[in-house]
């Protein structure tokens, strides 16, 4: 059974958002860090990037494959998480933990597309 | 309507053992048990084994066998003792690709050849198709096989402590006739890991009980997730990547498997030596990134601006730790250290091309 965090915002591809202010920290669930199995590589945008809500901005990739990331959000890249340059594996130790961008939020409305964490637990099933 | 899904006899065995199932070449087959990387590991350190079993088996035996296969095969088997086995490629006219292949001499009039699953269908029917000016007698003999790969420095331990079975007088690709719970047995020292290991092919009733014996000993089960990193560090093609109807062994670089001077040639000699003497377009390369973004399947390799290639098969290596591939690239850029690179999404990355073989291979000589 995967775990899941009241409070954030979770989209329909899998990737969450943890609000902070005006910030948004975007990662993958754990239930998509376990579906994907060992992390490998995370490809992300750089600071200053705009990232669009719907649009892609990386990927996660497995040995086996890799898995575009899609922003649940507008905004801009303030922060990329760097550590995972080093220890991509951090995701399956702890998704919501290691979110993998910090974004400047452009549009707290986006926010209300989102699924609160009852609906993500209804779409996967849990 | 949807062809039917096909399994082999351990499918049962593996849903029950909680493997990742996905659909390849027409069967329904174990990805991975645990994760790649852990039985990645077990074969290059201790030993894994893997259900085959997919693979195709077909029998060619009358009096022209070996003439027979001679002509349809790249590699030299004429004259060759009983209980070796052949890696090579049938080829058509133009020196594309059918399939790539092992035979297996039984007997001066007995050829045993091993192809791939996903080209049953087309490889039987364009044996059939070359046979009918030869006297041989064509079997498909694929739904009487199943096949364990025992891959790993401690194969030949696992043969003998779990299976009863000696295989420390076979060296690398030779083979032979075992007699087992009364059903006589093929056991060959080969495998598609780039570690020494075995292969052995026998009935299903024969294989499941291996299998069992295996498991109950606790040998590592390997999917096909991680035949597929093993293969590619040991710089072995994939037919459907490396080698295919459009890439000839000559572009694939494999040309030490093609013996243009033997005696009556083989269907695409011509095509080959060609290629050869002229150099063909196209050429298959090793690249070697420096950053860890992984190259996949069908990604574009460029020579500046210029789209020079694509990448055929590429990984994050287990045992070599980089970020490696293998491309399709024009012949004019592919020589070693030459540096190209490659578009992994929106970005672009440099490439050095560099030996395919990634992995040093451990084989019993």
């Amino acid at each position: 059974m995967s775990k899941i965090i009241e409070g954030l915002y979770y989209s329909e591809s899998h990737e969450y958002v943890r609000v902070d202010g005006e910030c948004g920290y975007i990662g993958i669930t754990d239930f998509a860090q376990h579906e994907l199995g060992n992390v490998v590589y995370v490809d992300m945008p750089e600071v200053d990037d705009e990232v669009t809500a719907g649009e892609e901005f990386g990927a996660v990739e497995s040995v086996k494959a890799a898995s575009d990331l899609v922003s649940p959000v507008s905004g801009t890249v303030i922060e990329v998480n760097e550590a995972l340059e080093d220890e991509p594996g951090l995701i399956n130790k702890d998704a919501f933990e290691n979110w993998i961008i910090k974004v400047q939020l452009s549009d707290m409305s986006e926010l209300e597309n989102l699924m609160d964490a009852a609906a993500y637990k209804d779409m996967i099933g849990e | 309507m949807a062809e039917e899904i096909k399994v082999t006899c351990l499918h049962d065995k593996h849903v029950a053992q909680g493997a990742l199932m996905t659909p390849f070449a027409g069967f329904d087959m174990p990805i991975q048990y645990c994760d790649i990387t852990t039985e990645h590991n077990a074969v290059r350190q201790n030993v894994g084994v893997f259900d085959v079993s997919h693979m195709g088996e077909v029998h060619i035996t009358g009096p022209q066998a070996e003439k027979f296969v001679n002509y349809i095969f790249t590699n030299d088997i004429a004259g060759a003792p009983v209980g070796k086995v052949f890696y090579g490629m049938m080829l058509y006219p133009d020196g594309g690709t059918v399939d790539d292949l092992l035979v297996y001499k039984m007997g001066e009039n007995d050829m045993f050849l091993v192809i791939n699953a996903a080209n049953i269908d087309k490889d039987v029917a364009w044996i059939n198709e070359q046979a009918q000016k030869f006297d041989v007698t064509v079997d498909n003999q694929s739904d009487h096989y199943a096949q364990l790969a025992i891959q790993g420095p401690n194969g030949e331990k696992a043969m003998k402590d779990v299976l009863g079975i000696d295989g420390s007088d076979l060296t690398f690709y030779t083979f032979k006739l075992v007699n087992y719970d009364g059903e006589e047995i093929i056991v060959s020292r080969t495998g598609y890991t780039g570690e020494d290991g075995f292969e052995v092919y026998a009935t299903p009733a024969v294989i499941v009980k291996m299998w069992d014996m295996l498991m109950a000993a606790g040998v590592q089960p390997c999917g096909l997730g991680c035949r597929d990193t093993l293969r590619f560090e040991a710089g072995l093609p994939l037919y459907g990547d490396e080698l295919t109807a459009e890439i000839s062994p000559i572009m694939a670089t494999l040309g030490m498997f093609c013996k243009l001077d033997k005696e009556g040639g083989f269907i695409g000699c011509e095509a080959c030596a060609q290629q050869k003497a002229e150099g063909s377009a196209k050429k298959l390369v090793g690249l070697e990134l420096k950053d860890k973004a992984i190259p996949r399947h069908g990604y574009e390799v460029l020579d500046g601006e210029n789209v020079v290639g694509y990448i055929t098969t590429g990984y994050r290596g287990i045992s070599v730790d980089k970020s490696l591939a293998f491309a399709l690239v024009d012949r004019a850029v592919g020589a070693l250290g030459n540096e190209l690179s490659i578009r992994i999404r929106k970005k672009v990355f440099p490439a050095t091309v560099v030996k395919k073989r990634f992995y040093t291979p451990n084989y019993k000589k």
